[in-house]
This record gives C-alpha cells, structure tokens and sequence, in this order.
C-alpha cells in the first residue's frame, strides 16, 4: 500500500502525516497522531463517539477518508480547555457517566453551539441524536447543553487550597 | 463532620479527564512494536471441527504468528462448577461466532487477511437455535453429559403451594416470553497484553472483573499468578457484559507470550453481538393466587431459559430467575421451577438486573390483572401484601431496612396516580409496578472465607492520600465514592485524594463490579480504613495538646479540640504528627458479608444479600392504535438507595436504569436467525434509543438509612432496572386494554393484540 502525504491544519496546527488511501480521518487521529480523546464505538457511522469538527461542521471521523482532508481543519475534543463552560457543565449535571461518548457529544455541541448561540432543548435533541449514549438516558446531557446557551454555567474555580505547612514545600522566609 | 461532601450534589472529577483523553480507556494504549490480534469465527452454529490448516496464513507477510485451540487446551469459565469455555474450539465450536483460530499480525487489517487465509475443515453437526429445539431435541446433547441441553435445574418451593392455591378465591394464570437483549456499551471490549523479558504478563483489559480474570488467565496460561498483572483501565460503559472472561484476553496473552511482543485485541461492534453475555430470553409461566380481600396466597412459577453455547453465570442465572420473587411484594407460599438449556447462539450471561428482570416482568403484570380481578388498586395491592423492615422473606433471605413502601407513595403521588390512572382517555394511560434488589450477593463465587473487599490508604506527609481501590470504575462512580469517602473522614479537599483501583499488583483484591455490590461492599471497606487512619491522627494531636482523645475532632481541613475552639491543628500537621508518633502512616480495610443472611438450603445463598434496594415505577404511554407505535411519556421512578452518597450520580444510576428497561420495552431483541446467524449485529439494525426515543425520566430517591451499609448507604445501578418494563406494560393495558405477553412492545404485537381485542 502507498503512503500519501498530506497537509491538514488539527486544532490549530499545520500538521503532516502520511496516509493510506482507505484510512479514515480517525484511524490516523487516534492512531497516528495519537489524539486518543476521539473514540470508536463502531467503525460503521452508526455511534457518534467518532464526531469530530471538519471546518467547523461535525463528521463522524470513521466515515471521513484521511485524505479528503488534506488542506481543511479538523478540531478535536483536545482543542477544548479545560475550564471551558461546555465541560464544566457536563460534570456538574452528570452529563456523563462511564465518559465513552463524551468527546463525541462535546463536539456535536460545539458545533452546535456555533451556529445557534442559545439552542432550545428540542434542537439540542435533534442535534445529538446521532451521538448513542448508553449510560445516562440523554436527560441530563441535553440540560447540560443548554444551560451553557443559556449562560447559567458558573464557570470553573479552583477550590481552594490550604497554603502547604511551613514543614512541607513552604516558600523560607 | 458537619460540612460533608457525602450526600452533595456535586462533580466527578474524573469525567473530564476521561472526555478530553487525559484518562486512556483500553484501546487508548499503545506499546512499542506492538501487534494487533483477531479471531477467525467459526461460520456454523454447530460443527466438529476436522482439520486447521494454518500455513497459509503463515506465508503472508506481517502476520507473525497464530493460534488454535490445542495451544490452549484449559477448560475456563466464571463459575468454577462449570468450566465449559475454550479460549479458541478444539473438537467442537458450538455457535455461529465461537473463536476457532487466532492471528496476531504488524496491523489490523494484516490480521484479517491472515484469518481469511486459515482453512478450516468442518463437519456441520445438528443444531439447536431456539429454545425449543433445546426442549425438544435432547439427542443434540449439548450438556456436558451430551445426553440432553440442559444447563442448570432449579426447583425450590416455600410453603404449602398446591393447598394455598386450592383455598384461593381467584387464581389467574398468564404466559409470557422475554426475548434476549444485549448490553451495548458504546466502549467495545479490547485486551492489550505484554510479556515482558522478567517473564511478568501483564494485561489491560476491558474487565469489570479484573480478580477473576487474574485467575483464569492462571489457570488457562498455566502460569503462576505471581507472573500475571492485570489491569483494568477505566471502562466505557459494561452494564454486565465485562463479567466475565473471554477467549480473547487468553489469546492475547498467550499470542503476546509466544511472539515476545505487546499483542492488542480490539473487538469489533459485529463481533461485540456474538460475544453477547446478555440478558437470557426466557419463557415463563406464572399462576398467582388471592383471597378476595387481596391478600396473595401462592405464586407458582416455571420457566425455561435459552442460555445459548455456555454456562457463563448460567447456574446463577437459574436461581436468580425465582429467588426474588419474595420482595417487596410477597405471597404466603411459593414456588419456582427454572430450567437454563444451551442452545447455539451466543451465550447468555448476566445483563443489569441479573436473571430477575425477566420474571419481574411476568409477576408485576400478574399482580395488576390480579388487582384488576379483585377491583383493588394496583398500588393497594402492593401495599397489603408489602414485606416490611427487619424481618425474613419467605424464602430465608434476611432484610433490615425496607424503603418500599416510601417508593410507592412517591410515584403515586408525583404522577398523580389517584387522580389521572384511567381518566386519561383512549390512547394514553398509567401503569405501576415495584421491586427489589440485592446490594452485592453473599456469595463469592469461588468459595472462600476472605474478605469481598478491600482498600488499602497510604498516606503521604504532604497532605496526600492515596487510595489503593480493586474495584472497578465502570462509570457508576466508585472512584468517586472512595475518594469523597475519605476526603469527608479526614477533613481533606477532594484534590488531595488518588484512587488507584483495580491493578492487580498495586491494590488489594474486591471481586469487582457485579451484582451491584460497589457502595454496599467496597464503601464499607474504604469507610474502615479511613477511620482506622483518622483515629492515629486524632491519637497523635491529642498527645501533641495533652486533651484527651474523646475531645478531638476532625473538620474541613483542621483537627480541633471541643471548647477549644483556637486550638486546631491543620489536618497536614495532624498528618506529620502522627508521622512522627506511629511511623509511616496507611491503613487497610476490608469487608465481608456477615453469616446468614440467606436459608439454610442448596441455592440459600444465591439471592442473600447484605441489605436490598426497593424501587417503585410509573410509566404513562401514549399509544397509537392505527401504527400500534407506543410512546413512553414519562418514567416517575423512585429508588431506596439507603442514603444517596452522591446524588448526581444516583440520579444518573436511576436515569440510566429507566432509560435501559424502556428500551427493553420497546425496542431492543436480539434475535438470531435459523442458521445461527445473528440478524442485525450492528446499531442500526440492533436499534438503542437516540436522545429522541428516550421518555422524559423524573428519578428520585428515598433514604431508607441502611444499618449496615457505609453511611447507610445501598444500591443504585441495577435495582431501579426491574420495574420500569412492567409499568410500561400495565401503562398499554390502562391506555388501550391490552395485555402484551411477549417483549418488546413492537408495533406489530401491539397492533396483533389490539386486533385479538376486537375479535
Ligand atoms: S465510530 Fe464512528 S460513528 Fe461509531
Ligand atoms: S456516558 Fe457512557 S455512553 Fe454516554
């Protein structure tokens, strides 16, 4: 089999990667470029759990070939920060459970989100029913979306620390 | 502690790590030159198998070794009564499916060529695909005697049955059929194994039973255990299916061991469906009696139950298809007669609500017909033939706390029960139905006198706790639990705890995540250990003040002194004091059901349970009488949990049960065809409810406050499974008076029965 080389722009960076002409964008994701946080839950575009941004539009990534993205940009669930309201929201309405379709879900989100800054529930319904979850019933996935439209997400704190004792990494006056 | 985190909606913390990919689930892990396995599935249902010839697959390019069943000749299986399992056939493959040869190759796609290259001669031999033919045509002889196909008998009576019967007023019978299903969790199964130059195997893999896998691997490798490391990474979902060992995670091992290099098994989502281990269909036939006053005299149940290849949990399986027919709503005798057969289809095994969410089924539909019969509320009829608090069932189980009752009153009540059940008009109705369910099972599965559960906490100077947990983290939250667990005993921020769980070389042994027995068992280990830790803390600040011990105590972050409020000591200190007073400081917990919990017969202990959960359902339908499409509107469910430790994920447990059992109601079959060929073995065909399918679900919990459980605390994840089926079934009849004996609810059976109706 020949390798092709292509250029595609993942999460901001230019990155090169040479593919097989039958390798879907997630096999060289998660197996290539190691970008583990998109999951397979089928191979077959039945699952969502593969759901990743291509020029800003949700795919699923076991149904894109590798090399029709040369020269577009792909986003993944590592592109999100950490303190971002999306997830902060998911983990304060137990929008996730075993964690599995998560990275799929949040990206459906984002891009819905994108286009529709405050979603009502019946479109955010619409939207992830191409994502199966089998863990929470959908409920509070649903309201985890929308409170971030809403804008009711308090955004994450750090809880506060004790300052360390004098005895144990201290700054010495 | 007063400002406790136990019983506070909250975070998981772990979620976002394992969403962003910080947190590597199995197929997430990669080694260095390592290899990628598959197995070559034998095509018939049933077929000798005459001869294997390999060398072709040998000759391809990339494929480095492979492996047939004599390279692995040990018999394995979870229960070690019946070790009927191969991790590849040797003389015989016994379903459409069974693994007859394995590849271990450079890439995926090598493997598959390398199994298509591997001919294999076989002789095809009579089949049984269906529950009758298992009846009917013992000469198939697929029990280990090979005289018949049966797996596993059970006939249990309780009470004077055939004289209760006699003396009743009504006496109604019904016949039902619970067709199989399958687990689906979006995770599919992978194993990763590597055999380092030591000679250590370790292996990661999608286990929810990392300890009995340990063994098995054992046995079947004929390694010793002191070679072996198991380690079971986060799990994307399990739900039951992971519970047991499976021929890949040998073949792994053993293809890592021969090659000397990592050998990485992902499962695909077709063969996921022949893996199977779901939930058993089952045949049953149910005679319930009554006094016209309502009291229930007997239930006499019979069922049959199609296991498929192996025996799996088929021997428990057969116990738990009558043991809970007792709670919560008891009659004064009662019988069960169950019969497992093998068959030729994918094995079954156990799926949430292990083997008793079928006859729940059958029995809460009985009880409304019989409520119906004697003009009696369905709720009322519960209520007068309830089993209360510290007392034994008739079948010798032993229940302390009993939330039952509070669970009816709040469906009844949040779904306005009195007011709207039947006044709904034609086309949309209201159904009930409650149950019960054990909190972790007495029995151990290999019988031993150890502990169920252990936790070992290790503390370090710097105000860090590590919690070193066999459980295993699923996605219920146990990770969770243990860490908020201790947190709350030695007053620290949730962020100075670790949970290392389930590895076997690094934590101490619990027998892992079934039968839901998590909070109840390995919450009372960890609960243990921690205040094992905290009285040396308390021990060291009292000497370190000169107070006595009975005046310290421990808050959000400070250890202090009763009336004197200026005196606390950070918890780090308490830490280092303690250091200094007793050396390195850990602790160790365990837990271990306490004796007779269950009778004194063969099969007394299957069903016992350190303390059960009580759940109680409503479900209003809305059915459609030209389609027959019927429509769940919405699930009011409540849950005795015992306390709930952490709500959000209680609630998530609730939610998730509700959302699997109307998914059981209305969609899900796992069927197979006459040539053993599984119909649909994808998502689509096998169709799980999208966020579009699902009703609304209005979860609560009642907090029964268990006496034995860890802050009282009992089960979540499998109980609130058991009656949502039911209700949803009782709701059809309140909406359209129709009685449906067969799941799923499809259209076209509803659509059959309200033709039979008419007629
Ligand atoms: S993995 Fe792509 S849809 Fe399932
Ligand atoms: S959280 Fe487990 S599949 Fe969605």
């Amino acid at each position: 089999m020949t390798l092709i080389p292509i250029t595609l722009t993942i999460n901001g960076d230019l990155t090169q990667v040479a593919v097989h002409a039958s390798q879907t964008l997630l096999e060289v994701l998660r197996y290539e470029l190691r970008l583990i946080g998109t999951k397979q839950g089928c191979d077959k575009g039945d699952c969502g759990a593969c759901t990743v941004l291509l020029d800003g539009e949700p795919v699923l990534g076991c149904l894109t070939l590798a090399l029709s993205c040369a020269g577009r940009s792909v986003t993944t669930v590592e592109s999100i920060p950490r303190a971002d309201p999306l997830l902060e929201s998911f983990d304060c309405h137990g929008a996730g459970q075993c964690g599995f379709c998560t990275p799929g879900m949040l990206m459906t989100a984002k891009g819905l989100l994108a286009k529709e800054k405050k979603p009502s529930r019946d479109s955010i319904r619409a939207a992830i029913s191409g994502n199966l979850c089998r863990c929470t019933g959908y409920g509070p996935i649903v309201e985890a979306i929308a409170a971030v439209g809403e804008g009711t997400v308090q955004p994450a704190t750090e809880e506060k620390l004790p300052p360390p004792l004098p005895s144990y990494g201290a700054p010495r006056k | 502690m007063s400002d406790r985190l136990i019983g506070k909606a909250g975070k998981r913390g772990d979620l976002i790590k394992r969403a962003r990919g910080d947190t590597p689930f199995t197929d997430d892990l990669a080694l260095p030159r390592m290899l990628h396995g598959k197995t070559l599935r034998c095509p018939h249902p049933h077929a000798r198998i005459v001869s294997i010839d390999t060398s072709k697959a040998l000759e391809i390019p990339g494929v480095i070794a492979v492996l047939t069943g004599r390279d692995l000749p040990e018999r394995f299986g979870i229960i070690p009564w019946t070790p009927d399992e191969h991790a590849l056939a040797i003389e015989t493959a016994r379903f459409v499916g069974d693994g007859v040869a394995a590849v271990a190759a450079l890439d995926e796609r090598t493997a598959v060529r390398g199994c298509d290259a591997i001919k294999v001669l076989y002789e095809v031999l009579p089949s049984a695909v269906d529950l009758d033919s298992a009846i009917t045509r013992p000469e198939i002889g697929l029990s280990a005697k090979k005289d018949d196909n049966v797996s596993k008998a059970v006939d249990l009576a309780f009470g004077d049955v055939d004289g209760e019967l006699a003396g009743s007023d009504v006496v109604l019978d019904g016949d039902y059929f619970f067709e199989g299903t399958a687990h689906v969790p979006i995770e599919p199964h992978c194993t990763l194994a590597q055999y380092d130059a030591s000679g250590l195997l370790t292996v990661w893999s999608t286990t929810q039973v990392p300890h009995y896998l340990h063994r098995e691997l054992s046995r079947v490798l004929r390694l010793s255990p002191t070679r072996i490391r198991v380690i079971q990474p986060p799990l994307g979902g399990a739900f039951g299916g992971k519970s047991e060992p499976f021929g890949h995670e040998f073949t792994a091992a053993k293809l890592a061991m021969v090659t000397g290099r990592p050998v990485k098994f992902l499962i695909s989502r077709e063969e996921e469906f022949y893996l199977h281990r779901g939930r058993h269909p089952m045949r049953l036939h149910f005679r319930l009696g009554a006094k016209s006053d309502g009291t229930l005299t007997a239930i006499d149940a019979r069922n049959q139950i199609d296991g498929g290849a192996y025996s799996s949990f088929g021997l428990v399986t057969t116990y738990y298809s009558g043991q809970l027919l007792s709670l919560p709503t008891a009659a004064r005798s009662y019988r069960f007669s169950s019969t497992r057969y093998f068959t030729n289809k994918p094995a079954c095994g156990p799926k949430r609500g292990h083997g008793s969410v079928q006859p729940r089924f059958a029995f809460e539909v009985m009880l409304d017909r019989m409520a119906e019969k004697l003009k009696l509320d369905p709720i009322a009829l519960r209520r007068k033939n309830a089993v209360g608090g510290n007392t034994h069932t008739i079948n010798g189980m032993r229940v302390t706390s009993n939330g039952n009752l509070e669970c009816l009153a709040k469906v009844e009540e949040a779904s306005g029960w009195k007011e709207r059940r039947g006044k709904l008009g034609f086309g949309r109705g209201l159904g009930v139905a409650s149950s019960a369910y054990i909190s972790g099972t007495n029995y151990p599965i290999y019988p031993n006198e150890m502990a169920q559960s252990s936790v070992q906490l290790k503390v370090d100077r710097s105000g860090v706790v590590t919690v070193f947990n066999g459980a295993s983290e699923i996605g219920q939250g146990t990770d969770m639990l243990m860490a908020t667990i201790v947190a709350d005993e030695l007053g620290l921020p949730l962020e100075a705890i670790r949970v290392v769980s389930a590895d076997s070389d690094l934590c101490p042994v619990d027998l892992g995540a079934y039968s839901s027995r998590g909070t109840f068992m390995n919450g009372n280990a960890c609960l243990t250990a921690a205040r094992l830790v905290k009285e040396k803390l308390i021990a060291a600040v009292a000497a370190k003040l000169e107070v006595p011990e009975t005046s310290v105590f421990v808050t959000r972050g400070a250890l202090c002194v009763r009336g004197r409020e200026g005196d606390a000591v950070p918890v780090e200190e308490a830490i280092q004091l303690a250091e200094a007073k007793f050396g390195a400081l850990g602790a160790v917990g365990s837990y271990k059901t306490p004796p007779n919990l269950g009778g004194e017969y063969r099969g007394g202990t299957i069903g016992a349970s350190p303390a059960y959960s009580f759940t109680a359902h409503v479900a209003e339908v809305k059915v459609d009488v030209e389609t027959g499409v019927v429509e769940v509107v919405k699930v009011w469910c409540a849950h005795d949990c015992g306390k709930a430790l952490l709500p959000t994920q209680v609630i998530g447990q609730i939610d998730g049960s509700v959302y699997m059992g109307v998914a059981e109601a209305l969609f899900e079959e796992h069927l197979i065809s006459p040539n053993g060929l599984h119909r649909g073995p994808n998502l689509l065909d096998y169709r799980i409810p999208t966020s579009l399918d699902v009703p609304q679900i209005h979860s609560m919990f009642v907090e029964s406050l268990d006496p034995e459980g860890p802050h009282g605390a009992k089960e979540a994840g499998e109980g609130p499974l058991h009656s949502s089926i039911p209700a949803v079934a009782n709701a059809i009849y309140d909406a359209v008076g129709v009685r449906l004996h067969a799941l799923p609810f499809s259209p076209g059976r509803v659509l059959e029965a309200l033709r039979q109706r008419k007629a």
